[in-house]
């Protein structure tokens, strides 16, 4: 088990740098770092000090060590808009995005579960039909445009739900976060949804193809013969079994509804990372745009090692091949 | 090309026209395909007006609802957007630009991915381990944060989308061209054109592709929606095509200020056009796989 995280753990330092030199390449080599990383109304005496300070009249390989050195100690450059270290915009703005993220993933769970061992028992009925073809309309309807009839039917005609902005926020046990007043959860719903709608057809497929995968194997037919019900071989043992691809792709999912967001966030404008990446994009307020890069890698790279340790726990034959 | 790869090639059209015909959902996605595909071809007759020349557009036509005159007669039946822009030419328009960028990212992607899967499989060893590897990596991060990552570093244009696209897409194809070649490498018509004395480039493209053609072709139509659903998101957001290149995402955009205040034409039926081409794309995607998947079996 130890060599096995100590194996994975290492891998992903090695994908971290990877995705570093990439980055500092899109930024150093591609571009002209000087006009990327100083502001464009810097006045030539700023500009000097800036060169200087970067490094970047020194040779690339050293201006990769000192762009290294820089972001492991928290340093990714200062805004020119906020004039902040744009590292502490992006945590400031982090835990926004979470909440939307984890809030539209256990969305898609509560849902997409039930739906997906429906269709999966019944295959080949209408009710699976049905539910099927409406996971295919799920992953068709681009993200933004499904966010944009939300606010269209949900706001703008019926005046139910508010649609932009995060509301009022309480706070609980240290945490401030939009959960905990009811202004706040009428603004989360409809972003929430949004993030989720995607998700819930990933997860409606997969927990079918489980379940129809499961249901002809040996011990399926076993706990039948014992007696045991219906329902307990559906709920306790087949669905001991699908949860591990569950596992893995919910983890890999959760990485990849943390970039979507910068699609919700962008139609709801909540106030989260993936707003700023945009707002940053479009003011040329690079150090940002570098920073909310490299953070969500790092994210995303720790998210996919948390996966794989669980999905050993839950698998042993995982770590049994990894470690041979 | 020889003559079992053309006979190898044709059963598999066959098979997929019966495949798609028994399922009366996916003929009607077809059909819809191929009228989509055939008004993006030949667009520019299709259209009433050229949405880009200046001279026929009238600002005092903006914002019309769907159904008005122009001020010279013509009908307007989708409306018009806030520069006076037929929106039927409008979208006419954007979809050529969705489909062309979908469909050519799409092509070169499949040609990139199927190389190299050739390569890794046929020749193995560390140029297999390399390649998967990068594969790997590719995979491993969802393509709309690739896709981000290159264009906010790279900038907004045509060319930029088209390369990120390719770039978070080719991964899919090596990978699946890799695993189908890998179980055809073994088998013994390989072996014999090997003792003939084929050439590898031979072996590789007339005898071991035509049989990786399968997955290939579903993955295909599965990618090709995936991008035109990419890139609209990208343009959606203004980081994607600039405003001399409009998609149907960026007339969406365009029309997105213009939702609150009542005039929902302009984004809405845009959204509704890509709506109905990345849904039924991915129907016939769907039915194919469920035909070639021999696992699954006949529905």
């Amino acid at each position: 088990m130890t060599v096995f995280v100590i194996r994975r753990f290492l891998q992903s330092i090695a994908v971290l740098c990877v995705t570093a030199v990439i980055v500092f390449i899109g930024i150093y080599a591609i571009g002209d770092p000087a006009e990327m990383l100083i502001s464009p109304d810097a006045s030539p005496a700023e500009r000097a000090q800036v060169v200087a300070s970067l490094g970047l009249d020194k040779p690339l390989w050293e201006q990769f060590f000192t762009f290294a050195w820089n972001a492991l100690h928290g340093d990714l450059g200062r805004s020119f808009v906020f004039n902040r270290p744009s590292i502490s915009l992006i945590f400031e703005r982090l835990p926004a995005t979470l909440e939307l993220t984890l809030t539209g993933l256990v969305f898609a769970l509560l849902l997409g579960i039930p739906l997906g061992l429906l269709s999966g028992l019944k295959p080949n009925t209408a009710t699976d039909e049905v539910i099927m073809t409406g996971s295919i309309f799920g992953f068709s309807l681009p993200s933004f445009w499904q966010g944009m009839m939300l606010i269209m039917i949900f706001s703008v005609w019926l005046g139910w739900l508010p649609s932009t902005g995060r509301g009022q926020m309480g706070e609980f046990l240290g945490l401030r976060s939009s959960l905990f007043t009811l202004d706040g959860l009428t603004h989360l719903i409809l972003p929430a949804i949004n993030l989720s709608l995607f998700k819930l057809s990933l997860v409606i497929r997969l927990t079918r193809t489980g379940v129809r995968e499961t249901m002809p194997l040996d011990f399926v037919k076993f706990a039948r013969a014992k007696g045991i019900s219906e329902r307990r071989i559906v709920f306790v043992h087949v669905f001991k079994n699908i949860l591990i691809p569950l596992i893995t792709v919910i983890g890999l999912e959760l990485g990849s509804m943390l970039a979507f967001a910068v699609v919700t966030e962008t139609i709801f404008a909540w106030p989260g990372i993936g707003k700023l990446l945009i707002d940053s994009i479009m003011r040329l307020d690079r150090p940002v745009v570098v920073a909310y890069l490299l953070v969500i890698v790092s994210l995303f790279i720790f998210i996919n090692f948390v996966v794989d340790v669980l999905y050993s726990l839950v698998d042993p034959r995982v770590r049994l091949g990894g470690a041979q | 090309m020889t003559a079992r790869a053309l006979f190898a090639e044709d059963m598999l059209l066959g098979r997929l026209v019966t495949g798609i015909g028994r399922s009366p959902k996916a003929v009607v996605a077809a059909v819809v395909c191929i009228i989509l595909l055939f008004a993006a071809v030949i667009g520019p007759y299709l259209t009433p007006q050229n949405p880009f020349d200046l001279a026929v557009l009238d600002i005092l036509d903006s914002k019309l609802p769907p159904g008005s005159q122009s001020m010279d007669g013509m009908n307007y039946w989708l409306g018009t957007d806030g520069q006076g822009r037929d929106m039927f030419s409008a979208m006419i328009y954007g979809l050529r630009t969705s489909l062309g960028v979908g469909v050519f990212s799409g092509i070169v992607a499949l040609l990139v991915g199927t190389v190299l899967g050739l390569i890794a499989a046929y020749f193995g060893g560390r140029i297999d381990t390399l390649i998967m590897r990068v594969v790997d990596l590719m995979l491993g991060f969802p393509t709309i944060l690739v896709a981000l990552m290159l264009l906010a570093l790279l900038g907004q244009g045509l060319w930029k989308v088209i390369f990120a696209l390719i770039l978070v897409q080719w991964a899919t194809f090596a990978r699946a061209v890799r695993s189908a070649a890998l179980v055809e490498k073994n088998k013994d018509y390989v072996e014999a054109a090997v003792t003939l004395g084929i050439g590898t480039p031979r072996i590789l493209i007339g005898h071991i592709l035509p049989n990786c053609l399968p997955p290939l072709i579903v993955i295909g139509m599965l990618q090709v929606a995936n991008a035109i659903s990419a890139e609209a998101t990208l343009s959606f957001l203004g980081i994607g095509l600039p405003i001399t290149e409009p998609s149907l995402g960026l007339l969406i955009a365009n029309g997105y200020q213009l939702l609150m205040s009542g005039e929902y034409w302009i984004s809405v039926y845009p959204g509704v056009l890509l709506l109905v081409l990345v849904f039924s794309i991915n129907i016939v995607g769907d039915r194919l796989r469920e035909v070639l998947n021999p696992r699954l079996g006949e529905r």
